[in-house]
């Protein structure tokens, strides 16, 4: 007797009341259960504060021993780039034994030594400088290393002219390098965008992936089942709290680089969040699908953590440029949907709207996040086989 | 008391094989503590390289002279730096650098051969790309290598100061060494705690735990049994990466096996009090997971692995000292690469020794005391 | 028009495959049944005899391997969740959701239902007042005892009329005078609503209130019909034995028990023994008159579990693997008076909640003391304090002389212990487990592979010593458990509800098994739900809420409880009266 119309009303009713029953009952046990809390707020918090503060991957403050064996005023002259310079901790010694002592007690990772014929050599025109790097930490090593030897070659152009040495009389190339996207040339602005990255994982993938083993585990979708209620329903209902979760987590971050750590956003914030709407619903469809499929807490968030908080954190470019790495292992970075969100929110920070990028990492988000949505839904079957 | 202490002994044998065997029964849980290990000491043995190979720029020669061809042959023939672009005018450049094609565009000026000829200094600009510090900063490192380089063969060589560089333990300076050095206690530690902790936990859950309670079993033979086997498990995945490291990336070592055997027990007896700890004070596993989540963050981020402590603000400078993988990563960085002695080491002991030493009793004692 | 059927099935079979053997398991096979309209059918059998199965097939949450079903008229393969739409079903572990309140649960499920605002309030009271749950709407699902969960399952599953009601042991674990609410609310819903009802259920006086029964075993068919047909398979075999002065009743059951050439089951009631037998000329020749010499016997009524139990014996084809205890039935036990556990003034408080109230009990040396009540009487706690795991907040508390408690850790080695829960490794193969406790308890490496040796044969576990024990069925943990208990030939045995779940032939084993090491001189302290077990004891406390409210032989319960014939009435009778008297 009635029309279509009201067959999609009476339809709609049911499906928004059970939706609504479900959602009310997630929210209930997020707010009830330490963990979930822990996981979804203070986790991301701790995370801002250590990576905003404690990471840094700016060369500073690079405590090195310079070896006086000639102290004259021209080598004092020729050294005074490291002092005052904010990559150099200087320590002055006198002999070679007392620098290596301090580097084997960790208190120099370079020195510099001034051999004692040195001023006597270059006035006669050539002398020597030895340097010697702690290559255990090597990023360290080479960049200091270069920082010692631009400012004595610098010195030594300049100074060229008063030592008789033969000279060609051609001038000298002068490096002025520029960073782009980075004024402040620290690598606080490039891990806090990073940061977004890792927290909208963290409670997308890590989190989720907890909810539907949970009940799994404890054995409440037996009966569950058995009642009117849809698949569909059911993982609205874990989508739609923790997509709110984690958009908190989402919001403080933008917070944070813009208050804590003066990031700037050259870029469009709409397309920010528009692209972190979608990576966030390939993530939770992702966390769904480990859940549904694993259906034990333990060994699900073992495995989110496998293939999505490490590959985050390595391969995404997050802490290391894989530009140089084998071909195979680019090609894995390729295929997560985190890299491209990365590239993507990296570049709304700091560079602008760069849109042939935008469209096509945006379409792969989005085709992720079908593919992790639909696959959420084929893994999860009113079944207990 | 000869047959007290024997049958001490026996007990926490008994422990010990019963933890091992339900830790490593099932064909899962040996995948799980194995894989892990393997995939990210490839990963970190690849991936963790600041170090550049044929890394992509573009170049803007604007002056076309042979000291400019020059020069760009000599970054070509590098082996550093391969040409991706050359560009005929500036607005190019910024598509270079945003479309993340490019790592580095170097320009150089109609002036350049003029003031070269002439004596003048002959600036040239190197731009890279600030959304990744560490390959930026490397990127003009090198430029500036290749500039002094070019440089010195301006002047035949004949130069007035000449640097001798070299770069003790590493001299090839090649950042995985140290990489891979420091995932030796970092990979074991995150297992490895949670294993300790899980341990007690599970045991909980399943109801076990009581029926060990109601045994003749005391404290400190349970709390040896539950933590020699996550040690032995530990040092077994160091083993792997060791191997990993020696044979397959071919990083060499130079210290002594006992030495580093020594450090890493005395980290991985650290890490399982602080294991022990938190399966003592969690009442799921669940909880055990989410504490441990909440230690290791802290643990890892500030342990000195890829950002060097000194840089880190001074609060979190001084929490550093209560963080066993700082000293532990530290002394067996030396230890491999170095061939750091026992003495030298000692000193990062102590924090380690202090940290198991806290929370091994506390643990403990909570065994009995957590019931209630 | 509505099928006189709510369920049929044709040739009806479901195969699993394990995947450890890789071969296939057979839960149901060629299964063809209806269930009437209307009416409230029993599913009885023993375990793993396909109940379950059967109901989670009928809901549609399991594929029926093989033929035909057919649920409220409509093919369940077909569109499961209009099927799911008209029925409830209560698994038998149902899944409250811990962190949510009662009402929270309910309002969950009414949502779900889509009851309307206006029904729910008078049904929710209705539901509520049924399972007096109605002073604890707010409190949280997680902090409910083990019945009061169980009867808010139950209120989640009725928030409204089904077509059809599926309950799956609604009352295991539950207490004799939950039990009854239980199954009041259900009489209630299927005279009033007419609801279709089919419960499946260990207990066969709750099987005996249906009005129709369908047993299985090993997932075919037993029997199928009204109640009273059944009875008529053991009618005319059922006797009762007089138990001779000074011989506790357990060890004339044994003696009947190990009698299989004649008698088929044997049970201690009200001080004697009844017992079931192949045929009427079996009296003559019993076993048990070589022990007991004029051994008076009389025929009584036949009752369901008599029936079940028969029909059970006789479908068992395979050769009974129950371990064998010898025993001489005939020996007076020896009264020592000697105490070995004393408490005083017993209490433990969890923060203003009082557990245990001032307690005071001795036990004997050789005796078996049954600690029994409904759930949350504190049982458990004062087990827990008993075997040195939860101090006492106050009180005087002695095992053997000490307290296990603070005692040095040699003296738990007098104790064995048997906990509620299946608490062996499971990853761990049997013979694993025995060796690790055997192990820890002392035992000298020499004489360690003798003694697993010697209970593996006395267990009869020796079949699957290589199995992984959490593989094992019920019956097997069940002796597992027990072995590991006993491993150390321990001279007391602390026993926490270690029939709960298992089925009769299994609890029978286990009884038998018990009253051998009684025998032996074995003190064991023993708590349980099954009232009747209580029988089996020499003395026996009941408590609830925390107090202590009879304390004597089983014949003195039965007298304080108004002269009860079963002690089933006479926990109830007196637990009522203390009720009543307490408010």
């Amino acid at each position: 007797m009635f029309s279509l119309p009201d067959f999609t009303v009476i339809f709609m009713n049911d499906f928004l009341r059970r939706l609504k029953a479900l959602v009310l009952k997630e929210y209930y046990q997020l707010m009830r259960d330490s963990s979930s809390l822990t996981i979804g707020i203070i986790i991301p918090i701790m995370l801002i504060l250590l990576i905003g503060y404690g990471l840094t991957l700016d060369i500073k403050n690079v405590p090195t021993a310079v070896v006086l064996e000639d102290a004259s005023p021209t080598v004092q002259d020729m050294l005074s780039f490291m002092t005052g310079s904010e990559y150099f901790e200087t320590h002055y010694v006198t002999s070679m034994r007392e620098a290596e002592k301090l580097m084997s007690q960790r208190k120099a990772e370079a020195i510099v030594r001034i051999p004692s014929d040195f001023t006597s050599k270059l006035k006669r025109g050539h002398a020597d400088i030895q340097i010697i790097l702690w290559g255990v930490d090597a990023a360290t090593a080479r960049t200091a290393g270069g920082y010692i030897e631009a400012g004595i070659a610098q010195w030594q152009a300049a100074n060229r002219a008063n030592y008789p040495v033969a000279s060609t009389g051609k001038g000298a190339v002068v490096v002025t390098s520029r960073q782009w996207f980075n004024d402040a040339n620290t690598s606080t602005w490039v891990f806090v965008p990073g940061l977004v990255v890792m927290i909208v994982t963290l409670v997308g993938v890590f989190l989720t992936t907890m909810v539907m083993a949970r009940e799994w585990e404890r054995g409440t979708l037996e009966s569950l089942f058995v009642s009117p209620v849809r698949i569909l329903e059911i993982l609205l209902s874990k989508i739609i709290p923790y997509f709110c979760v984690a958009m908190c987590g989402f919001w403080l971050c933008i917070f944070a680089a813009r208050v804590l750590f003066n990031v700037p956003i050259h870029g469009s914030f709409l397309i920010i969040l528009f692209s972190s709407v979608i990576y966030l619903i390939a993530s939770l469809g992702m966390g769904l699908t480990i859940s549904s499929t694993i259906r034990s807490q333990f060994l699900a968030s073992q495995i989110a953590l496998l293939v999505s908080m490490m590959p985050t954190m390595m391969l995404s470019g997050f802490m290391f440029d894989l530009r140089s790495s084998p071909l195979v292992i680019q090609a894995v970075g390729h295929i997560l949907p985190a890299t491209f969100y990365m590239e993507l929110i990296k570049s709304l920070f700091l560079a602008g709207n760069n849109w042939p990028m935008i469209i096509k990492n945006c379409s792969v988000l989005t085709l992720y996040a079908i593919f992790f949505i639909i696959l959420s839904f084929k893994v999860t079957r009113k079944r207990l086989e | 008391m000869h047959d007290s202490l024997s049958l001490f002994l026996r007990r926490v044998l008994f422990m010990i094989r019963k933890e091992l065997i339900t830790t490593l029964r099932d064909p899962k849980s040996q995948i799980i503590l194995i894989l892990p290990v393997l995939v990210q000491g490839f990963l970190y043995g690849y991936v963790a390289n600041y170090n550049l190979d044929e890394a992509p720029y573009a170049v803007l020669d604007q002056s076309r002279s042979k000291y400019s061809v020059e020069l760009v042959s000599k970054f070509d023939g590098s082996g550093l730096f391969k040409r991706a672009r050359t560009l005929s005018n500036a607005t190019q450049i910024a598509d270079c650098i945003d479309s993340g094609d490019t790592v580095m565009v170097l320009t150089i000026g109609p002036e350049f051969a003029k003031q070269i000829a002439s004596g003048q200094s002959a600036p040239i600009q190197v731009i890279t790309d600030g959304r990744n510090t560490m390959t930026s900063g490397v990127v003009a490192g090198y430029a500036s290598a290749i500039v002094a380089n070019y440089n010195s063969e301006l002047q035949n060589n004949q130069n007035l100061i000449d640097v001798k560089s070299i770069t003790w333990y590493n001299p090839n300076q090649l950042t995985h060494w140290g990489f891979l050095a420091s995932l030796l206690p970092m990979m074991s530690l995150s297992q490895i705690m949670m294993l300790a902790g899980l341990s007690v936990a599970r045991e909980r859950e399943d109801g076990t735990f009581e029926q060990l309670l109601v045994t003749p079993l005391g404290p400190i033979e349970i709390l040896i049994g539950k933590a020699v086997p996550p040690i032995l498990i530990g040092l077994a995945q160091c083993t792997l990466v060791l191997m990993l490291s020696v044979f397959w990336f071919k990083v060499k070592f130079v210290g002594s096996l006992a030495t580093l055997y020594l450090t890493l027990l005395i980290f991985l007896i650290s890490c399982v009090g602080i294991g022990l700890s938190i399966s003592a004070i969690s009442s799921s596993m669940q909880q055990v997971m989410v504490y441990n989540f909440v230690v290791l963050m802290p643990i890892m981020l500030l342990s000195g692995m890829s950002t060097p402590v000194r840089n880190m603000p001074e609060v979190l400078q001084y929490i550093t000292y209560i963080n066993p993988l700082r000293f532990a990563i530290e002394a067996v960085r030396r230890i491999y690469l170095e061939g750091a002695t026992l003495g030298i080491i000692a000193p990062d002991f102590i924090p380690m020794v202090i940290v198991a030493a806290v929370t091994m009793p506390t643990a403990g004692w909570l065994f009995r005391h957590k019931l209630s | 028009m509505q099928p006189a059927y709510v369920v049929e099935t044709e040739q009806l079979s479901k195969f699993f495959k394990d995947k450890a053997s890789k071969t296939q398991i057979t839960a149901l096979t060629d299964l063809n049944i209806k269930i009437e309209k209307g009416k409230l059918t029993a599913l009885i059998g023993p375990d793993g005899a396909g109940k379950t199965t059967l109901m989670r097939m009928i809901c549609g949450l399991m594929v029926p391997s093989e033929g035909k079903l057919t649920v409220l008229g409509r093919d369940i393969t077909d569109r499961p969740q209009l099927v799911q739409n008209l029925l409830s079903y209560m698994p038998q572990k149902f899944g409250l959701y811990e962190d949510l309140t009662c009402q929270e649960n309910m309002n969950l499920y009414a949502d779900l239902h889509g009851v309307p605002q206006d029904v729910r309030k008078e049904r929710f009271a209705k539901l509520l007042h049924m399972t007096g749950l109605a002073p604890f709407t707010g409190r949280l699902a997680g902090k409910l005892s083990g019945g009061m969960k169980q009867k808010l399952g139950l209120a989640c599953t009725l928030v409204r009329s089904p077509s059809l009601l599926l309950l799956d042991e609604p009352t295991v674990g539950v207490d004799p005078l939950s039990r009854r609410e239980l199954w009041e609310i259900l009489k209630q819903l299927v005279s009033d609503e007419h609801i279709s009802v089919l419960v499946s259920t260990a207990y066969m006086d709750e099987a005996a209130m249906c009005q129709h029964i369908i047993m299985l075993n090993h997932g075919k068919v037993l029997a199928n019909e009204t109640p009273e047909a059944l009875l008529d398979v053991a009618r005319g075999l059922c006797f009762v034995a007089a138990t001779p002065p000074g011989i506790p009743a357990r060890n004339l059951q044994a003696a009947l028990l190990d009698d299989k050439e004649n008698v088929i089951d044997a049970v201690p009631e009200s001080g004697n023994v009844r017992f079931t037998v192949h045929s009427t000329d079996c009296i003559e020749k019993l076993a048990a008159l070589k022990a007991f010499p004029g051994l008076q016997t009389w025929p009584v009524d036949v009752s369901l579990e008599d029936s079940f139990m028969m029909l059970l014996k006789k479908s068992e084809t395979d050769p009974d693997d129950s371990p064998e205890f010898s025993l001489e039935y005939n020996k007076m036990p020896e009264r020592s008076d000697q105490v070995l556990i004393e408490v005083r003034d017993l209490v433990r408080k969890f923060g203003d909640f009082i557990a245990v109230n001032n307690t005071s009990f001795q036990v004997h040396k050789g005796e078996i003391f049954g600690l029994l009540g409904p759930n949350g009487a504190g049982k458990s706690t004062t087990f827990k304090m008993l075997c040195g795991l939860l101090p006492a907040t106050s009180g005087v508390l002695s095992v053997a002389g000490m307290d296990l408690r603070t005692a040095r850790a040699q003296a738990r080695a007098n104790v064995g212990y048997v906990a509620q829960k299946f608490s062996m490794y499971a990853n761990m193969s049997v013979k694993q487990n025995l060796r690790f406790f055997g192990g820890v308890y002392g035992l000298e490496p020499r004489h360690l592979n003798e003694r697993i040796e010697e209970v593996m044969r006395e267990f009869n576990l020796t079949s699957v010593a290589q199995k992984s024990a959490g593989d094992l069925p019920g019956g097997y943990k069940q002796r597992l458990s027990m072995a590991v208990g006993l491993i150390h030939r321990p001279p007391i045995l602390f026993l926490d509800e270690p029939t709960s779940g298992i089925d009769p032939v299994a609890r029978r084993t286990f009884w038998r098994q018990i009253t051998a090491f009684a025998a032996a001189g074995t003190t064991i302290i023993i708590t349980t739900h099954f009232m009747e077990e209580a029988e089996y004891c020499d003395r026996i406390m009941i408590q609830d809420q925390g107090k202590m409210i009879i304390l004597g032989t089983p014949e003195h319960v039965r007298k304080e409880g108004g002269n009860s014939r079963t002690m089933n009435e006479a926990f109830i009778s007196i637990v009522e009266t203390n009720r009543n008297a307490g408010t």
